[in-house]
């Protein structure tokens, strides 16, 4: 390790309702990989965007290169050598690999954009990567990995000296993880910072040499890896609040009717002869890791994409699903794992979201009766105990928690009595997560039925009354809360992929 | 917590739109003479009310965040197509007036299911529609010319609708009733968009379709429904412009959508969609019209009208984007 590449110190943001970031600070040295970690929501993507300019700090240093700056934008954080490879990659599709490493900056002879320089840079680029990737190529025909591995020439390509990795190894298989590490490891020779971000404990140790952890908008600490055991990194970013114990034994009565059975259900390419049942008061967890169905499987069952084959039972009876609407009549609810984009209207108020799946009740004739929307939205605010200064606020002007229970509300004025919470506290802060908890237990303890969709083990050992397993599109495993462990279900989450 | 802003902002808008209705009409009454006589007014007006007629329509499609381009040459179609049965095939008038709305209505929904069935987008599934009612208004009419029955003739009672006259010759007097009638449109338009069920989702679609069709609302339905008010917003408009113009020309028509886009998004409407109302469409359509009707009278070209038109248009939609740079930062 060299010498301090970045010192942020004492950073602080807040949004409208959530303090985001309290008195963080983070150091970067040369020549290291310096872990970033945190669970969902603890503030490690917002310290990135204030770094790279995206979000404005309230207060608080950041010394970069010797130098006190502040970035405000993404553009002037790369032309300082700030660079950050996204979760989500950023690419055109229809453009060739060449064409996207120097979009926004192509090299010009005369008027014409110089196709050949191009190319000849980019396969410079991959050489000094060891990556064998045509430049030319479209970059749709790359597999996820290689198009990964695009990106990261790219942000190297900007004379990069700190590189920011957000989770780069979420879509990625082993093989392309090892590559990955060998180009990181590369980096690292070079004498570049490198950040990385993720949740996986196992890469954490082999790849870096210094971890930070963040909990709940706070700087917990810094440890060097080699010197700490994977125990000590959970237990700094979990605290005591959330590490509660698993659940102990199923809390469904063992006499408590099927209300949902599905079959058989097939749908698209990620749902394979999916087939289980929920009863009247469960909460059934479904674990798997990315990509395994569960999402889809919700989707194709909530009637929000098409299914081919597979039949569907509500308390006995055989139903027709082919929509939302039809789902919603039958008494189903989703809550989807991105809120802001399936969830929620966000520039309506938390009336209008709530009374949004239960309109037809409150009508005095033709005309909406915004007296008894109110006063419902009213009961269920003090019922959820969402935050709120009043009915009519808007609801992006709310933290994720009180966006989630304003959903829940949604389908609590509809009246559903089977609940899919997809990623229930996906972007929700500790406190706000412990509270939705609260409130799923209580609903199923009234005797609405839950299917829980979540990638984060303690959830669902800690919620679970059952836990089905999914892996590649299939139901790989079923497992009663008595019996799990983490090693059962990681072993059902990754059965398929090495038969 | 940075409550009600973008709600405060909205009202700004209507109420800055409002002033500049008052300012416009106060300085050119104040350069000149003529523009501020009585009938200049009543002249206006009757220009007016089908521009208005069809901004409240095509606000419904532009709530969802989508356009109308079918209601200008739609509006001369239905025109043409009742006239042509009243005048050249000896119809009551009130069949000619209902064909025309009907068909509005029907190339209406004809631009709804385009769009929310066969997934369009908008431009382009209105676009079609414009020119097929281009040509189609010809053919029903025959490619005659049609002069729906004048205010004095028989079967001309539907002007009494818009300008009622009293007495005749010199002593005639115009008194424009249509003021009262679009008042009351104006009314229930705004229940219709704020207080009922079709209001609620044409907003809530603009706002966030998945989220909506995902909250088990039928979406497709009322995407639908707000391309068919649209469309009986242009019939209606038709008997309008027939009152106002004594001869409807095949073939004509396009651009006077533009009219009413620009009035619509003048008045606050979301370019965007997801956020509008009746009250400020109406309002930015009198900025329009005063402006076209104005600037010549101040001694300005038509023409200029059509610049200083495109500049509003430019400071009303930067408006807009202004507000939603704001909440994206924000959210």
């Amino acid at each position: 390790m060299g010498e301090t590449i970045l010192e942020m110190k004492d950073i602080d943001k807040s949004f409208p309702g959530v303090h985001a970031l309290d008195h963080v600070s983070l150091e970067v040295k040369r020549g290291e990989v310096h872990a970033l970690m945190g669970e969902n929501g603890a503030g490690k993507s917002t310290l990135m965007k204030v770094l790279t300019g995206i979000y404005k700090k309230d207060e608080g240093t950041i010394t970069y290169k010797g130098r006190e700056v502040e970035f405000h934008n993404t553009r002037e954080a790369q032309d300082n050598g700030v660079v950050i490879v996204h979760q989500e990659l950023n690419m055109v599709g229809d453009l060739t690999v060449a064409q996207n490493i120097f979009i926004g900056r192509e090299p010009r002879k005369g008027f014409r954009i110089d196709d050949k320089k191009m190319i000849v840079d980019s396969r410079a680029l991959f050489d000094r990567l060891h990556i064998d990737i045509d430049p030319t190529e479209k970059m749709s025909e790359l597999t996820v990995g290689k198009q990964q591995m695009c990106e990261i020439a790219k942000a190297i390509s900007h004379n990069a000296e700190l590189i920011i990795f957000d989770e780069p190894s979420a879509a990625l298989t082993e093989k392309e993880i090892e590559d990955l590490f060998t180009i990181i490891r590369d980096l690292r020779s070079q004498n570049l910072g490198i950040i990385y971000i993720s949740h996986r404990m196992d890469e954490i140790k082999v790849i870096t040499d210094r971890v930070t952890v963040m909990r709940d908008g706070g700087y917990v600490g810094t440890l060097v890896t080699e010197e700490c055991t994977k125990e000590d990194i959970i237990n700094m970013m979990v605290g005591r609040v959330i590490y509660e114990k698993p659940k102990e034994k199923s809390l469904v009565p063992a006499d408590a009717p099927v209300v949902l059975k599905v079959e058989h259900l097939n749908a698209g390419k990620m749902v394979h002869d999916v087939s289980f049942e929920l009863r009247k008061g469960e909460i059934l967890g479904f674990s798997g890791l990315m990509g395994a169905g569960r999402t889809e499987t919700a989707r194709a069952i909530f009637g929000a994409d098409p299914k081919q084959s597979g039949d569907i039972y509500i308390n006995g009876e055989k139903v027709e699903i082919n929509s939302p609407e039809d789902a919603v009549k039958h008494g189903i609810g989703y809550l989807s794992e991105d809120r802001r984009r399936f969830g929620i209207v966000v520039g309506k108020s938390i009336t209008e979201n709530s009374t949004m799946a239960a309109l037809s009740e409150y009508m005095s004739g033709l005309f909406i009766n915004k007296n008894k929307e109110k006063q419902v939205s009213e009961k269920y605010i003090k019922e959820l105990d969402t935050k709120t200064p009043s009915t009519d606020q808007l609801v992006v002007n709310l933290s994720g928690g009180n966006q989630q229970k304003v959903v829940i509300a949604k389908w609590l004025v509809r009246n559903s009595d089977i609940l899919i919470f997809d990623e229930p506290t996906r972007g929700i802060d500790v406190g706000a997560k412990n509270e939705i908890y609260k409130l799923m237990n209580r609903l199923a303890a009234e005797g609405k039925s839950i299917i829980m969709i979540s990638s984060e083990m303690t959830e669902i050992l800690r919620m679970s009354d059952r836990i089905i397993v999914m892996c590649e599109g299939r139901k790989t495993g079923e497992i009663n809360i008595e019996e799990a462990t983490q090693e059962l279900i990681m072993d059902k989450a990754t059965r398929q992929m090495e038969a | 917590m940075k409550k009600k802003k973008s709600l405060g902002l909205m009202a700004d808008q209507k109420f800055i739109v409002l002033i500049i209705v008052v300012i416009l009409y106060v300085v050119f009454s104040f350069i000149s003479k003529d523009f501020r006589k009585y009938s200049t007014l009543v002249m206006m007006l009757d220009s007016t009310y089908y521009i208005l007629l069809l901004a409240m329509g095509v606000t419904f499609p532009l709530i969802t965040g989508g356009v109308d381009l079918s209601i200008g040459t739609g509006m001369i179609c239905y025109g043409l197509t009742g006239g042509y049965l009243v005048v050249q095939k000896g119809y009551p008038t009130w069949v000619g007036l209902v064909v025309a709305v009907l068909f509005g209505l029907l190339i209406g929904i004809l631009n709804g299911i385009l769009i929310a069935v066969m997934d369009l987008p908008p431009f382009l599934g209105t676009l079609c529609t414009c020119m097929m009612t281009r040509g189609l208004g010809s053919i029903c009419a025959n490619s005659f010319a049609i002069p729906w029955p004048g205010a004095k003739a028989e079967g001309g009672w539907f002007h009494n609708i818009f300008k009622l006259t009293v007495g005749a010759g010199r002593k005639a007097m115009n008194y424009p009733v249509g003021v009262i009638v679009l008042a009351v449109i104006v009314i229930i338009m705004s229940f219709v968009l704020n207080h009922t069920r079709v209001g609620r989702y044409t907003i809530a679609i603009g706002s966030n379709k998945e989220a909506t069709r995902l909250s088990g609302v039928n979406v497709k339905a009322y995407h639908i429904t707000a391309y068919a008010i649209s469309g009986l917003f242009a019939g209606l408009a038709s008997l309008a412009y027939a009152a106002a113009i004594p001869t409807i020309q095949p073939g004509t028509g396009a651009g006077i959508e533009l009219d009413a886009i620009g009035g619509a998004i003048v008045g606050g409407v979301s370019p965007t969609g997801g956020a509008g109302s009746i009250v400020g469409t109406m309002l930015g359509v009198f900025v329009i019209q005063l402006l076209k009707t104005g600037l010549p009278y101040i001694g300005l070209e038509a023409n200029w009208q059509q610049i200083v038109t495109g500049l509003v248009l430019i400071g009303a939609v930067m408006i807009d984007v202004i507000k939603q740079r704001r909440e994206a930062l924000e959210g």
